[in-house]
Formats: C-alpha cells, structure tokens, sequence
C-alpha cells in the first residue's frame, strides 16, 4: 500500500508539473488556434535561468528562502521576455497565413532556441543545485513522499488558484476569454488584440518557467535538450484533456502523471512513454475533442 | 460626422470596396442597401478597422481614422453591431454587455446604461446569468445591440439586424433604432437586406454594387425610384 501511495504522490507531483507547461500550450491555442512548439524550449529557458541566478545567489551566500524566490521570479520574467519576443517575431507576421506556416515557424524556433542554448551555455547536465530541502516534519513519511513533491504539488495549486481568479473575474481575463472565443467581435468592442495575445504569451511562459525552476531542483541537473520531451508530454497532456481548455489542461496532466508513475512502477521505465501515448490514443478513439475539449464549431 | 472619400478596400487580391464615398451627418439615420456580395459588411468593417483601408480617408468628427486602430476607433465613439450577431457564446448574457463597456469606467453610469438596455429589452434582464450562445436569435439580436449601446456610441454601425428574424422581432428592433436614434441623438448607419423597412425608417440612403456606390438620395426618393423598386424592393 505504501509503494502505491509513493507512486500516487510522485503522480501528482509529475502531473502538477505538467500542468503548469500544458497551461501554456492551451491558452496559445485557446487564442490564436497555434500550437506554440517553441514552448518546451521556454520551459528549458527557465530552469537555465534559475540554474544561473541560484548558482549565483548561493555563491554570494543568500539564504535558501531568498534563493528560490529570487531565482524563481528571475525565470518568470526572463521566459516572458522570451515568450512575447517568440510571439512578434515568429509568429504574429504570419498572422493571416495559412495554418501550416506558423506550425513550422513554431518548430523552427524550438530548434533554434535548442541550438542556442546549446552554443551559449553547453551540452553538458548541469547540475542544479538543490533549491527544495528535506524538510523534518516530512520524516516520518519521508519514504513514501518527498518534500519537494509536497512543494511542487503546493506551488502549483497556488499558481492554478491565481490563474482562475485572473481568468474569471480580472478584466484582462475577460478580454482574454471574450478574445479566445470570437476575436472579429473583441476588436469590435474596443480590446486590444495584440496586447491580449501578448498578455497570453507571458502568462503561459512565466507558468512554464516556474514548472522549470521546480522540475530542475527536484531532478538536480538540466541541459538545453530537457524542454523537448517535456513539452511533447505537456502537448499530450493538454490534447488529452481538449485543446484550448484551461480545466481540461490541468485534467489531462493529471491523468499523464498517474498514468506514468504506476506503469514505471509497477512495470517498467522502459514503458512509461508506450503508457502515456497509448492512453492518449485511446481517449481520442472514443473523444476526438478531448476530455473537456469542446468540438470544433462552426462559427459564423 | 462621418465622411468616407474615395474608399478602396478587401481581402488578399480581392478588392471588395472598389470606390466608396459617403457621408452621413449627426442625428442621421443613414442607410446602406445592395445585394449579396456588394460590400456592404465590408464597408462597416473598413470603418471600425477591422479591415484595412487600402486607399482614400475615412473622416469622422474631421479627424482621420482610416489608419486607426479598431480599439482606438470604439474610443472616438463608434461601435459596430456585426452581420451575424457574434455574442461571445461562454460568457453570459451580463457578461457579455460588460464586454460592451469594456474601455469605460464610469461604474455607475454603466450600471445606469445596463439598466437602460435591460428596459428597452426586458427578457434580456431575465436571461442576465445565462450563456450568451444558449439564446434565440432574436435575443441574441437584442443582446447584439444591447451590448454596442452600453459603449454608448456617438456612431452605431448596424449591419442586417434583421436577418434571420420573425416580422413581429423586426418590427420591434426597426421601433428601437429609431428609438435610439431619437432619445440619444445616436447616428445610425444600417446596412440592410429588407430594403423597404430600412427605407422607411432611414432619412436618406446609398445603394452599393460591386463595391461601388450608385445612387444615393432621400429615403423617400429612392422608395420611388424604379431601378431601387426593381433591384431592391420587388415591385
Ligand atoms: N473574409 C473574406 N475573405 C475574402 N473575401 C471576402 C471576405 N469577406 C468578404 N469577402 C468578399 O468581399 C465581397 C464583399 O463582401 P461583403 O461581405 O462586404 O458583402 P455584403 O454586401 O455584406 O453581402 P451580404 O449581403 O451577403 O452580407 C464579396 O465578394 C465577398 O466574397
Ligand atoms: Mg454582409
């Protein structure tokens, strides 16, 4: 019982992880109908950023506290720089292109950012230093639950609380939801478009960010390659879920997480990939849409 | 108010609007009629800029906006009610009305405006918590304008409010643009299929063809016209 409740745990805490890359993925799409596949590189941007900024801060003797936040709000902004740079540069020129050309503008820049990183840092793991401690009142269940799953799954509830709170009732949130769902008509009544985009960009990077600064630490190495099975998985957790849906995103990484925790567990590793593929094979034979995705409607 | 010279405008190498000019002066209500494909929507996009203007000056107050961006233009004060509706189909219907008001802050007047819709329509008050999309046409339609008066507009750019509606709902809906035309001194440009209600209501009209403008007159004089009666009219 213990084994399956350690694997329940590392579940949550890699579907939490997930959850806030997938966001990303989403609510781009939710808006301009792009799969942005640039974003698992804004993932990796993070936590080399974090990696840098907690090197640094632990050199110059900060305490453990102020570390993480520092390096964690230090990630945030620069992948929001990345993510809306991303967005003017790559994709927004081909705004009323045909579909296909942003799709490989997107591809395009997740290599190009793979490259230079690779080139401006190294190709080597980095080894990251420990952000999340052990911490004591965990003891005595220490061997069934880490301390950093605890902080990772408690982050990102915390991230998902203030995300609804934004999207529901914040007026940036509105026009983001009126945006998402008929763009014509939210330029007819006085929203900003591009900004809105832009606003969508930042929000899903500084997510992604955050999703690398934890994932980094609870790992303790990174290189320049770590974003693109991530952001694979994260793209697969948010189809499963129904693309274009925030509640579906978070649903679907979920689902991933457990999926692949107790196959690694109970069969092997080796198959934790086969598992989590099949499962989204599976769910788009019987739902196409996803599993709170709503079908594509005609819109007149 | 509003003066367009020498419009060109349209989408990738179609040239929809080929030369469009027109103006409508304050307190008017203008209407805009031709068929099928003449570029009646594409006009009322080119003035909220949501299409570009390729070339010649759209003026409004004197001051040019063809360069303008759509949300800097529903900031001088003219909002559009697009062919089609579009009422955000998840929010509901107070949100909604709330995406009207978007650029204001003014929380009482707003407060006092939604009032005002909800008294010109009063089932729109009792659907306040439901979706947007879950509505009939004819409330979607009143839904519609209701959300571009809450901008409170100077200029209210109608496209087809009668599309798709019983004869009772577009009596009722031709009643309130006058309405509104007469207890805001609001400027109503329609474009309208039914030509002849759209007459009847207006004070003078332009027709369309091809993206050019043909005839323009008096509402009365063009209700008399033979070629408008033929083209337009069914007489
Ligand atoms: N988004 C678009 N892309 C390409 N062509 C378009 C687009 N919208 C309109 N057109 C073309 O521009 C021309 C004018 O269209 P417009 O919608 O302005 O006509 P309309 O007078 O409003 O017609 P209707 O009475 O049918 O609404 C048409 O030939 C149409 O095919
Ligand atoms: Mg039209």
């Amino acid at each position: 019982m213990d084994y399956f409740i350690e694997l329940f745990c590392s579940g949550l805490s890699r579907g939490a992880i997930y959850a806030l890359i997938a966001l990303g993925y989403t609510m781009v799409y939710g808006i301009i109908g792009l799969i942005n596949f640039a974003h698992g590189e804004i993932y990796m941007i993070g936590a080399f950023t974090s990696f840098i900024v907690a090197t640094v801060l632990s050199i110059l003797g900060f305490p453990l506290l102020a570390i993480v936040a520092l390096s964690g709000v230090a990630a945030a902004v620069w992948a929001s720089a990345y993510g809306y740079t991303i967005e003017k540069i790559a994709y927004k020129p081909l705004r009323h292109a045909p579909r296909l050309s942003p799709l490989i503008s997107a591809i395009g820049m997740s290599i190009f950012l793979q490259n230079y990183v690779l080139l401006a840092q190294t190709s080597d793991f980095l080894p990251f230093p420990e952000l999340i401690p052990d911490f004591e009142f965990m003891e005595p269940i220490a061997h069934i639950v880490g301390s950093s799953d605890i902080v990772i799954f408690i982050t990102t509830a915390v991230v998902m609380a203030v995300l609804t709170y934004v999207i529901k009732f914040t007026r940036i949130g509105k026009a983001m939801r009126a945006t998402a769902q008929d763009r014509t008509m939210a330029m007819l009544v006085g929203i900003n478009v591009n900004n809105i985009i832009s606003a969508t960009f930042i929000i899903g990077s500084a997510l992604a960010a955050i999703g690398g600064l934890l994932i980094a630490s609870h790992i303790g190495q990174i290189n320049f390659y770590i974003g693109f099975l991530a952001g694979i998985k994260a793209f697969t957790a948010a189809v499963l879920g129904g693309i274009g849906s925030i509640p579906g995103a978070v649903l679907g990484s979920f689902i991933l997480g457990l999926t692949e925790s107790f196959a690694t567990g109970y069969v092997s590793s080796d198959y934790e990939d086969v598992f989590a593929f099949s499962l989204l094979v599976l769910i788009l034979l019987f739902k196409p849409s996803g599993l709170l995705g709503k079908a594509e409607t005609q819109k007149v | 108010m509003l003066n367009l010279e020498n419009v060109q405008a349209g989408y990738g190498n179609i040239l929809a609007l080929k030369n469009v000019s027109l103006n409508i002066q304050e307190g008017e209500i203008i209407t805009l009629i031709g068929a099928n494909g003449a570029g009646k929507s594409t006009t009322l996009m080119t003035i909220s800029g949501v299409v570009t203007c390729r070339s010649g000056k759209i003026l409004f107050q004197d001051k040019e906006i063809q360069k303008k961006s759509s949300d800097d233009i529903v900031k001088m004060g003219i909002c559009q009610v697009p062919e089609g509706r579009h009422i955000f189909p998840q929010l509901t219907v107070k949100e909604n009305l709330d995406m009207g008001a978007f650029l204001r802050n003014d929380k009482a007047e707003i407060k006092k405006d939604m009032d005002y819709v909800f008294s010109l329509f009063p089932i729109l008050a009792e659907r306040r918590n439901q979706d947007g999309g879950t509505l009939s046409g004819g409330e979607q339609q009143m839904l519609a304008m209701s959300r571009a008066l809450m901008a409170r507009p100077q200029l209210l750019l109608l496209d087809e409010p009668s599309m798709g509606l019983a004869p009772l709902v577009i009596k009722q809906i031709f009643e309130i643009i006058k309405q509104i035309n007469k207890e805001n001194n609001t400027t109503i440009f329609l474009v309208e299929q039914n030509a002849n209600q759209a007459l009847h209501i207006a004070d003078r009209g332009y027709v369309i063809e091809n993206g050019e403008i043909t005839l323009t007159g008096p509402a009365k004089d063009l209700l008399s016209n033979q070629e408008v009666q033929k083209a337009y009219l069914g007489i």
